[in-house]
């Protein structure tokens, strides 16, 4: 048996939460919001520093913008290889014998080649266009595309399509919600991905976890993902999605499951997975009836049975160092829809060594499966979506570009809805009802309002989206995709150049 | 010599077509081009001919051009391997002041024995020893290679280009024209227009802002673009979409100059099918940014604009003539009195058809 360590962590606190006694009108509200335990009243308002995790819900809600949060004055000796972070780590696993477990996306500086990509403009040689005077079309279609299309005359001698296509989604802008399950994430964020997907007329994915019946009015609107734990998966949710994704990795966990502890699995959340209340949900690390890719064929098309062909069928894999190779078996399993997930993907919850060191950045796998599809002649056979931190449009225009269909957004919805990335979803105690399912927790995100807030960003996008066409002289979004000539590098090496089919800024055509 | 790089250019076009098939000599259509003049700047101007070599007209006529001789003699040995040379014989040519530094210019007529043909059609045998000449050939460069046409092009002011190639000694039933304003200096008279593929051939006036995808698009179908030129990329697309594809000629046009979702969605449920499903499928065809085009091929011409129609075209009509060009002018300098003269929509396509037979 182990020995009982002190009740006293060595481990310093992250954040110094500073309260202006002079401006405080000791209204509680702070204390109130605190979901963490850090705000408490003892005459007056008297932070745990070790409690904080700079969620900023007390200072939104301080009517005297009493509070302030600021980095804890610790100085640690200096030195680069022993860095603050190893040592508070360090000292967690010796105080916890665990796994350090976090959640949202990559924090760790690792390259932004996002941000080391410029875009072109068009300037005399051809005219730029202006998008509030013409049409500036981002209509997207995902599925599988035949390589040419057959036609046949009519009795009236009139042309008519032959061909009959495969079932497509049609989008009004390229950019589509991510798969975060009910569980990871609270009814309410539920519902206000289902409504602002249905307004802005783009998609939601149900995550691993199930759709709850309240939402199948939406359900036009949504991906149904299908994960290794087969949680929530019966034959009327796989009908009623608008296609069905088969979850194979994720960008912030390649190659790991995924675990809800039993305690958020309250009654709703036992229905819609299917699982007894309060048991966990773990969801193994493959699916156990996918050791190869003939069996992820037979999955594909056991779907596709199950959906009498009417849906596309998505995989989603996490970019790893093979994932061109691997995207195109996928491709030629027969999936319609080819999602990949870069490693700065977000998460509910996952081991800070797995999301920090596994994987590869989602430009590079990007720029790699679309140009291995296009050497394979296999390009037009599925969509490919990419996600990862997509961050905003320009992150969309640039990921078009270089050959996305779509683009994924999680984390920039969740901070559209509120959330300030403090990575703390996995404790179960966000303060902004987003990552949680105590009551009065979710009751602070109202669907309506919520629902609001994501239109009102993709409404942004779309009009940023439309301004970067213009001024790229073209006036439809396919003109920009897999356009990589309008793209120059910045700052990159010859080999990341050469991966990304980008030439460096400078050169000209 | 060759140049690697693209370069964005503005341009004068013309093109006439007799639709009853009765061939006109090239004097008519320099005269047009030529009225252009301030359009181009001296550094590009071709012309293609249809209906020129009636006797010959089921041989493949390559027009060639050679950095020197040496690269002939290379080519000669590659051409006996893979074709049946019928004639070969140089391009007739007149010294002519403005115009310097020719490359040697040459044509042959090729047959192709039907020995290589036995899992391949004789036109896309035809297509892969263009590429292939392109690509492999050292100082070799096919500019057309069509049956009874032929462009004719360099690098200088179009009106000059034409009497230099003594275009009046040749008489055709569709004849386009192209005079250059590129923004720096090619010096390499392959990348003149007009750009020639079989019996395709294109005059351009604009440039394809989708270029980068429209070029990846068609490497996917195994085109090299070697000459990495917005016209090359028009001609690959309509040998894609109609020769390889065989999709109707009007249906491929709305692939490269696509309705808006806007009107698709107004249409009636058949049509609204057909072009939701062209532009789902042909996306990487869309043909976007400011062009002017007249497509030249054995059956007829077409001319098309952009979606938004920013570069000028005018079309008339005569009897059995159809002519279209950059500004009314160049037609009315030929025909003073015409039947009809339009400014065609943007992105609806002229079509001019060969109704009889070629005389």
């Amino acid at each position: 048996m182990a020995t009982e360590l002190s009740p006293v962590s060595q481990i310093p606190p992250e954040f110094h939460v500073k309260v202006d006694h002079d401006q405080c009108r000791k209204c509680k509200r702070c204390v109130l919001n605190c979901s963490f335990g850090c705000m408490q009243f003892k005459d007056k308002v008297t932070p745990d520093h070790s409690k904080c995790v700079a969620c900023h819900r007390c200072t939104t809600f301080c009517p005297e913008n009493a509070i302030s949060i600021t980095d804890h004055p610790m100085v640690y000796k200096e030195n680069a290889n022993w860095t603050e972070r190893i040592r508070q780590n360090t000292l967690k696993q010796a105080e916890t014998g665990g796994i350090l477990l976090t959640g949202m996306g990559n924090p760790k500086p690792y390259p932004i080649l996002w941000d080391h990509l410029l875009i072109d403009a068009c300037q005399v040689t051809n005219p730029s266009i202006d998008p509030l005077r013409e049409p500036m079309e981002l209509r997207t279609f995902l599925g599988s595309k035949p390589d040419k299309l057959e036609f046949e005359r009519d009795e009236h001698n009139n042309v008519r399509l032959k061909t009959q296509l495969a079932p497509h989604i049609q989008l009004d802008i390229p950019v589509i919600f991510a798969a975060m399950s009910y569980g990871a994430v609270s009814h309410n964020v539920h519902k206000s991905l289902a409504i602002a997907a249905n307004k802005m007329g783009t998609l939601m994915n149900t995550g691993e976890g199930g759709l709850h019946e309240d939402l199948y009015p939406y359900s036009g609107r949504i991906m149904v993902q299908v994960a290794s734990g087969r949680f929530g998966v019966h034959s009327d949710y796989l009908k009623a999605g608008a296609a069905v994704e088969i979850k194979i990795g994720q960008g912030a966990k390649p190659g790991i499951g995924g675990h809800l502890p039993g305690e958020k699995v309250g009654l709703e959340i036992s229905k819609t997975r299917m699982i007894p209340v309060g048991t966990d949900a773990l969801s193994p690390a493959p699916h156990h009836d996918i050791y190869s890719i003939e069996d992820l064929s037979q999955l594909i098309f056991a779907i596709k049975e199950a959906t009498d062909y009417m849906k596309p069928v998505s995989v989603k894999i996490a970019a790893v160092h093979n994932v061109a190779a691997i995207a195109s078996g996928i491709v030629r399993a027969g999936a319609d829809i080819v999602t990949i997930d870069g490693f700065r993907g977000g998460t509910g919850a996952t081991p800070a060594i797995i999301r920090d060191n596994v994987g590869i950045p989602i430009e590079l796998a990007l720029a790699a499966v679309d140009q291995r599809l296009r050497d394979e002649g296999i390009r037009n056979q599925a969509s490919l979506v990419c996600a990862g931190s997509i961050r905003e449009a320009a992150d969309v225009a640039k990921a078009i570009a270089l050959g996305a269909d779509a683009c994924v957004i999680g984390t920039a919805a969740l901070i559209a809805l509120g959330c300030r990335v403090c990575q703390k979803c996995y404790t179960g105690n966000c303060a902004w009802g987003i990552a949680t399912q105590r009551p009065e927790l979710t009751r602070r995100l109202d669907p309506d309002v919520g629902s609001q807030r994501l239109c009102n960003l993709l409404t942004a996008w779309k009009h940023e989206l439309q301004e970067v066409l213009g001024s790229l002289g073209v006036n439809s979004i396919e003109s920009l995709r897999g356009s990589r000539e309008r793209l120059r590098g910045i700052g990159l090496d010859k080999e990341t150049l050469e991966i990304l089919g980008v030439k460096p800024a400078g050169v000209g055509m | 010599m060759r140049c690697n790089t693209r370069i964005p250019s503005g341009c004068a076009i013309s093109g006439m077509m007799c639709e009853s098939g009765d061939r006109v000599d090239g004097s008519a259509i320099i005269k047009s081009i030529a009225l252009m003049h301030d359009r181009s700047n001296g550094l590009g101007g071709g012309f293609a001919a249809y209906g020129i070599y009636p006797r010959r007209a089921d041989q493949y006529a390559f027009h060639m051009m050679f950095d020197d001789f040496a690269a002939k003699e290379n080519f000669d040995e590659y051409v006996k391997d893979h074709f049946i040379v019928e004639r070969d014989e140089v391009i007739p040519t007149s010294p002519f002041g403005n115009i310097t530094s020719p490359p040697v210019l040459w044509r042959y007529f090729l047959n192709v024995d039907e020995k290589k043909l036995e899992f391949v059609e004789d036109r896309e045998y035809v297509v892969n020893k263009v590429m292939e000449i392109n690509s492999n050939v050292p100082g070799a460069f096919v500019s057309s290679s069509g049956k009874n046409m032929g462009a004719f092009k360099g690098v200088g002011y179009p009106e000059d280009i034409g009497h230099f190639y003594k275009l009046e000694e040749y008489k055709g039933y569709i004849w386009t024209s192209h005079g250059r304003f590129p923004t720096n200096t090619p010096g390499w008279w392959g990348g003149a227009h007009p750009f020639g593929l079989l019996d395709w051939s294109i005059v351009h006036n604009g440039e394809i802002s989708s270029y980068g995808i429209n070029k990846r698009y068609l490497e996917m179908f195994g085109y090299k673009l070697e000459l990495r030129t917005d016209t090359e990329v028009v001609a690959y697309l309509f040998d894609l979409l109609v020769r390889r594809q065989n999709l109707p000629m009007e249906l491929a046009v709305k692939a490269l100059s696509a309705p808006f979702w806007d009107n698709i969605d107004r249409m009636e449920p058949h049509t609204k099918e057909l072009m939701t499903a062209i532009r789902m499928v042909y996306g990487g065809a869309l043909l976007n940014g400011p062009y002017s085009i007249i497509l030249g091929h054995s059956r007829g011409m077409m001319g098309l604009n952009d979606r938004i129609k920013l570069r000028p075209m005018t079309c008339g009509r005569k009897d059995d003539m159809l002519y279209m060009a950059s500004e009314e002018s160049a037609i009315r300098e030929i025909e003073p009195d015409l039947d009809t003269v339009w400014s065609p929509k943007a992105g609806e396509a002229v079509v001019g058809t060969l109704n009889g037979e070629v005389e």
